[in-house]
């Protein structure tokens, strides 16, 4: 089926837009199949209800978190979307070059974003590998046999996205959202009646919780507060910035595309909410597993009929292959266009003959991630990438409105911002949250992100009126007002 | 100027679910769900009207 996306609507695939954007023209129903099947990945659907099956109320901080992305894309991915339109934009750090004249920041931003991209895309994987180890059970051989098939699925994942380019995944993205809803709505009404209703559900979830160690708590308690607040809406100022939600983005054919896809995506948080709720699902089901993330799946296993558990091991699996093409096309056009590009002028044509072999081997660097890196490193790094990418927001986001900050404050900012980053996650083991001393022997738990990016941006608040007054030059502007409107 | 103004309304999902001393509390309890988990679901909802508002009154019109 990824094949024969090759032919869909083609023209010439040698030309980047066409292969890695699908020739910027998918109308509102592709958009939101391909955005939702992007957007709300297979690790996602695994990793937010195993958050709420092993911590309670924190795990749901997903849903403020896919509430208020929405309302931002509307105002400010619209721009970036018109902008990259006028100009041809295949990246977000093409516009940073354009907008800047600045190499040293394109290239900053590029490497960010392929930096956060790469373990996503190992746990995209481990998404599939869940499943696979329900399948093939605990037998001597299980664990080459689930290598096996990791490999087999990825080497197919590779080979269409070679060939086909974004159209692949749109295309197979309408497949596997269609079995994501079957199987959630199915799970969210079959389950909860089995197992006594919600009341019974949320008591017996709160009476598990309070026996983990560290104890849970279905309400949210206050010294939480911060830290819900902020990892929501630290995660949702970064989400568009990945170059996976930017290559989807790119591909809608226009501005209204991404405005109504603002107002229809959430129905893809109502889904993510209930299958976080299933978290407490499991707990009330006293399903037991050393690793949260086998939390859904037992649960799927313990109460849905073998047929019907078919569809949503294969709603799953599928669902891990399109954001991870996604991710890896996304990638492999930041390497393409803004790091080969600055030091090696390549023609249209070669470049996206660069960006698809490079995209290959974006997939074979996830897939040995996956199997030779222990996968508690992978979701550090996964943390850690969301924190890392959302050191480009002042670059980016703020460049869409304003070019008061210079570029090398940003730059520098960035840097401070990258390295507060790592050094807060190193600190506190790798955890998405740091204990912010406050004065009085008082902390505020809160996001790590938010707090290196505030970092960041006094950074750059700071040093742009000291390079501006040293008179250090700034590249020039390419884009002019008329670009964004 | 007037679609700024519009713009303004996609400022109260922020608002709403940015601040959880406002809902990090069970009751009132509604079908069995503890305020905490019906509010925010209720806010999945009225977030994509408060955009789908926003658009039809100020959106794009044309599909180019």
């Amino acid at each position: 089926m990824g094949f024969v996306a090759s032919r869909w609507r083609t023209a010439n695939l040698n030309k980047l837009d066409e292969w890695a954007l699908g020739g910027r023209g998918f109308g509102t129903i592709v958009s939101w199949f391909l955005l939702g099947g992007d957007l709300y990945t297979a690790y996602t659907f695994i990793a937010v209800p195993a958050l709420v099956f092993g911590a309670g109320a924190i795990g749901f901080f997903a849903v403020p978190y896919t509430t208020i992305a929405y309302p931002f894309v509307f105002v400010v991915m619209a721009r970036f979307w018109t902008v990259a339109n006028n100009r041809n934009y295949v990246t977000i750090a093409d516009f940073v070059r354009d907008r800047f004249g600045d190499r040293s920041l394109e290239i900053a931003i590029a490497l960010t974003g392929f930096a956060a991209a790469m373990p996503y895309i190992a746990l995209q994987l481990l998404g599939m590998q869940v499943i696979f180890a329900q399948y093939l059970g605990a037998g001597p051989h299980a664990q080459a046999a689930e290598n096996i098939a990791l490999i087999l699925s990825f080497a197919i994942l590779a080979a269409y996205t070679y060939t086909s380019g974004l159209r692949a995944p749109a295309l197979i993205a309408f497949v596997k959202d269609g079995l994501l809803y079957i199987t959630i709505i199915a799970a969210i009404v079959y389950i909860p009646a089995r197992l006594g209703g919600w009341g019974h559900i949320f008591a017996a979830a709160a009476t598990a919780l309070k026996a983990h160690r560290p104890p849970g708590t279905l309400i949210l308690p206050p010294n939480l507060y911060f830290a819900y607040a902020s990892l929501a809406f630290g995660s949702a100022m970064s989400l568009f910035i990945y170059p996976h939600s930017i290559t989807s983005l790119l591909s809608a054919r226009s501005r209204l595309v991404i405005q109504r896809n603002s107002a229809l995506l959430p129905l893809y948080s109502m889904l993510l909410a209930l299958l976080a709720l299933l978290g407490y699902c499991a707990l009330a089901a006293h399903v037991a597993t050393k690793d949260a993330n086998y939390a859904i799946p037992l649960l799927f296993k313990a109460y849905f009929p073998d047929l019907f558990l078919g569809v949503a091991f294969a709603a799953i699996v599928i669902g891990a292959l399109v954001p991870a093409a996604i991710m890896a096309i996304g990638s492999a056009n930041l390497f393409a266009s803004n790091v080969f590009q600055e030091f090696h002028k390549d023609r249209p044509r070669d470049q996206t003959r660069h960006a698809k072999l490079l995209c290959l081997a974006v997939c074979g660097a996830g897939l040995l991630i996956k199997l030779f890196v222990p996968v508690e490193y992978a979701i550090y790094f996964q943390l850690l990438g969301g924190s890392l990418m959302l050191q480009a927001f002042p670059s980016t986001v703020f460049a869409l409105y304003t070019r008061w900050f210079h570029p090398r404050a940003l730059l520098a900012g960035w840097a401070v911002g990258i390295v507060a980053s790592v050094a807060m996650a190193k600190a506190v083991g790798f955890k998405a949250v740091f204990p912010l001393p406050t004065g009085g022997g008082h902390v505020l738990v809160g996001y790590i992100a938010l707090y290196a990016v505030l970092v960041n941006i006094l950074i750059a608040a700071v040093l742009t009126p000291i390079f501006k007054a040293m008179r250090w030059k700034a590249g020039a502007d390419l884009t002019t007002a008329a670009d964004y409107v | 100027m007037k679609r700024r103004v519009w713009y303004w309304l996609l400022s109260l999902p922020f608002v709403a679910t940015l601040y959880p001393p406002f809902y990090a509390r069970r009751d009132p309890v509604i079908f069995n769900f503890p305020f905490f988990y019906w509010y925010q679901l209720l806010w999945v909802v009225l977030a994509a009207l408060v955009v789908g508002i926003v658009l039809l009154a100020a959106g794009d019109k044309n599909d180019v």
